[in-house]
């Protein structure tokens, strides 16, 4: 072998000499990864994340996060003369009179959107697969944290360029934390430096959103990658793939390629929708002032479910000793939101507990082979989704011409009703998608021959499903469950006694009870018996 | 009359010529009412004798109420079960319900929708009607076309204005917005100045009236600029998806961002199966 160039060679010694870099990076540059479409979706957030640090930068170069009124002279003239906000202002400045602050506005926000839906969909494929499983309930958690922040980092990012828009979801925030009984008003005066709106809250969410929640998720997002390379990715179930192994393609060169291609590809995709499509336009929107509301009023989607809360709820109010408990806000604010993380945050620790189920998983689920988590997954997508959709009520109902009271009732039956007939839909889906795989295994697929047998009769001939098929399908693990069997004296296992551990070994055995066993008893004449078809069934009737 | 050629006796003849004080009449109307109309203060007064028109367009007007509008307004506008009275809401409301469309209504919807003008409501037909409904009570008359011209606006100042009294209901751009049973703010864009003046000046179905005390004609004036001048904006930033906000952003990020990600991650990681 030819010795690297000195060039190199001396630097890395260098390196290598202080800090091991060379055995660092020949132990992780070759480091394997599974290859499935689903596994890229986390990387949609994390490019964006990267983008939105760089355009944030950016904009932080010139806007002025300060609530004195200042009279526009800028280059947008129907709003010429007008007093506003320092913040509204440099807002507007960036936007019309910054070389490419406008486009950088736009990339700003709409990787802001890609962001939180790369998260969702990519906490969506943990979900369904089950990747959350021990021993990776601690990156769960990291990544509800995120998502949470995500949120946070959001709202916060919205209400800075002090816009009519902004300042609704602003005038909502502060509606939130005044309906928090007892200490609402406290809160309200605290966050805002006194009256609504005050001269503060700007500048203070400023600093939230360009430096502790950024700092934040930063922290969060290195721990999230680290975990997972130290606890390795998972795998789909397929040939040789166990949880004792990763099959899939080494870090570098192959992983690394496709991943850059991926980051291209988002700062693309990003890119285009930064220079095609208009999002934010604060300009129309105009100055922020208390006394204005615009028709249309949403958030960005990620807060949509929780609009579609408040405008859901029935207008119920308390009244507690001399306080009142605005429960039309209360309840909306933090009901959905409290159901969704923590029901997330739970749930890894929620199925071990009803499962017993102590085993490391590195092969993920097909989301067909637990029937009750796909359910309960799909189940809470439609819980979100009728309180997304009826965020937007108002835009359905002008757009649509349907009654605006109307919509709302359809939201107050649907999302107890909805939810439920999701949880029995999809139940009954991946119970039928079970037995096709059951089906594929023990008689083949479809050929597309058919045969006549000496004594007239028809069949379809059925080929044994290709290998990597049929590995894939055999993948599916069997979910534990407790065993509720008593002992030779009748007496149940001790965890099973009380009425919670009854009521636990039931839910389990409901929740892991395989129905359709996978069988591989191929027998050829059974097979030809049973699918006797084209007409073979009528024929024998005639005779 | 010498010199002339024409006799004395011809002037006499026609001086006595029965139709003369016929035409003297309408000369010295004429003369008088052209002189008191340059004379007069410009404004509502001079409008309403544009509006108010000329007996005959009342004339007019009237058969053309008994002909389209009559059936539920009343016979003599005096309202029925259908339908309201007409008496006193003047000839800016009849031009605005006519000329947008919405008059004659197609059926009793909870609001009537712009649609394409009826086939005989011409401009002259709208006129003519108008005269007939201001001349039964008077009412806000049509404005000129000076009161209504977006050039001599002021846009900003028209913006706060709008942004305090419109867009709660007609959204920010006037792109429209929905309202409690089956009613709605329709989108400002195919409305004319006038009948933006108009729809102010006489509160059309669920609109309320901001008449000239809460909003003077000059402020009309501006906000008709900010509006006209707003919707004729090329969108900076691109396809102004709608103009109605985070809803449709939200509804591009998904369909055509997360979308598109999607996508590219599925062809990223395809390979080609081996065959079995």
């Amino acid at each position: 072998m030819n010795a690297p160039p000195k060039a190199i060679a001396g630097p890395s010694t260098f390196l290598d000499d202080r800090i091991g870099a060379g055995n660092f990076l020949k132990r992780n540059l070759r480091k394997i990864f599974p290859d499935h479409w689903s596994f890229l979706l986390g990387e949609i957030a994390l490019y964006s994340f990267i983008i939105l640090l760089l355009t944030g930068t950016f904009l932080t170069f010139w806007f002025k996060p300060g609530m004195g009124e200042v009279t526009y002279t800028g280059n947008y003239a129907p709003l010429y003369g007008v007093r506003m906000s320092e913040a509204y202002a440099s807002a507007l400045h960036i936007s019309f009179d910054v070389r490419g602050g406008l486009l950088m506005r736009q990339i700003h926000h709409w990787s802001a959107l890609l962001f939180v839906g790369g998260m969702t969909v990519h906490m969506l494929r943990i979900f369904f697969t089950g990747a959350y499983r021990k021993p990776r309930e601690l990156n769960w958690i990291i990544g509800i944290l995120l998502l949470s922040l995500a949120l946070l980092e959001g709202l916060t990012g919205y209400s800075l360029p002090d816009d009519l828009l902004s300042g609704a979801g602003l005038r909502i925030t502060q509606g939130v934390a005044q309906s928090i009984p007892i200490v609402g008003t406290y809160v309200s005066f605290f966050l805002f430096g006194g009256e609504y709106p005050g001269h503060d809250v700007i500048s203070r969410f400023y600093s939230i959103h360009i430096l502790l929640i950024p700092g934040i998720l930063l922290a969060l997002v290195s721990a999230h990658m680290i975990l997972m390379w130290v606890q390795k990715h998972t795998q789909m179930p397929g040939k040789n793939r166990t949880d004792k192994n990763v099959v899939g393609a080494p870090f570098y060169p192959a992983f690394m390629i496709k991943s850059g291609a991926f980051f291209l590809f988002t700062f693309g995709v990003i890119a285009l929708l930064g220079t095609f499509a208009q999002i934010n336009p604060i300009w129309l929107f105009g100055p922020y002032t208390p006394a204005d509301i615009s028709a249309g009023s949403q958030p960005d989607w990620y807060m949509g479910f929780l609009e579609g809360a408040l405008r859901l709820m029935p207008s119920w109010e308390i009244n507690f000793l001399g306080h009142t408990v605005t429960l039309s806000v209360l309840i909306p604010a933090l009901v959905p939101l409290g159901l969704v993380m923590t029901g997330l945050a739970l749930y890894p620790f929620l199925e071990q507990w009803i499962t017993g189920d102590r085993r490391e998983h590195h092969v993920a689920d097909r989301p067909r082979n637990n029937p009750h988590r796909t359910a309960i997954g799909i189940s809470g997508m439609t819980f979100y989704g009728i309180l997304w959709l009826l965020g937007a009520n108002d835009e359905l109902s002008a757009n649509f011409h349907l009654d605006l009271y109307t919509t709302t009732w359809f939201g107050r039956i649907a999302i107890f009703v909805g939810p439920a007939i999701a949880y029995w839909v999809t139940y009954r889906m991946c119970i039928g998608l079970q037995r096709k795989d059951a089906e594929v295994l023990s008689h083949g697929v479809e050929s597309g021959v058919i045969k006549r047998l000496p004594n007239g009769q028809y069949i379809e001939v059925h080929t044994p499903p290709a290998e990597d098929i049929a590995e894939h399908i055999r993948g599916k693990k069997e979910i534990p469950v407790l065993e509720s069997a008593e002992d030779g004296e009748g007496i149940p296992p001790k965890g099973a006694r009380s009425a919670i551990g009854r009521l636990r070994t039931k839910m389990s055995q409901a929740y892991g009870t395989d129905r359709v066993p996978l069988t591989d008893g191929h027998h050829e004449e059974e097979h030809a018996e049973e699918h006797a078809g084209v007409g073979a069934g009528d024929r024998k009737e005639l005779h | 009359m010498i010199g002339t050629g024409i006799s004395v006796n011809s002037i006499t003849a026609r001086r006595r010529h029965p139709l003369a004080r016929v035409a003297v009449l309408a000369l010295a109307l004429g003369l008088l009412g052209g002189g008191y109309a340059l004379a007069a203060p410009n404004g509502s007064t001079a409008d309403a004798a544009i509006a108010s028109g000329k007996a005959d367009d009342v004339a007019q007007g009237k058969s053309l109420f008994v002909a389209h509008c009559a059936s539920c307004h009343g016979m003599n506008a005096e309202g029925t079960k259908k339908a309201p009275t007409l008496i006193g809401v003047g000839a800016a409301a009849v031009n605005f319900q006519v000329s947008s469309g919405r008059m004659p209504a197609a059926d009793a919807g909870p609001q009537a929708p712009r649609k394409p003008r009826a086939e005989w409501a011409t401009d002259q037909a709208v006129d003519q009607l108008a005269a007939y409904v201001q001349s039964l009570g008077g009412g806000p008359t049509v404005p000129s076309a000076e009161q209504v011209d977006p050039a001599k606006g002021d846009p900003a100042k028209g913006g706060e204005l709008f942004r305090a009294n419109c867009i709660q209901c007609h959204n920010f751009v006037g792109a429209g917005g929905a309202l409690t049973y089956g009613k709605y703010a329709p989108p400002l864009n195919p409305a004319t100045p006038t009948q933006i003046y108009e729809a102010m000046a006489t509160g059309p179905q669920a609109m309320p009236v901001f008449n000239d005390s809460t909003i003077t004609p000059e402020q009309k004036r501006d906000m008709i600029a900010y509006i006209t001048h707003v919707r004729s904006q090329v969108d900076p930033g691109g396809s102004g998806l709608g103009r109605i906000g985070p809803v449709t952003e939200g509804l591009v990020a998904w369909v055509v961002g997360l979308s598109l990600l999607i996508l590219a991650s599925i062809w990223i990681t395809a390979k080609k199966r081996r065959a079995a």
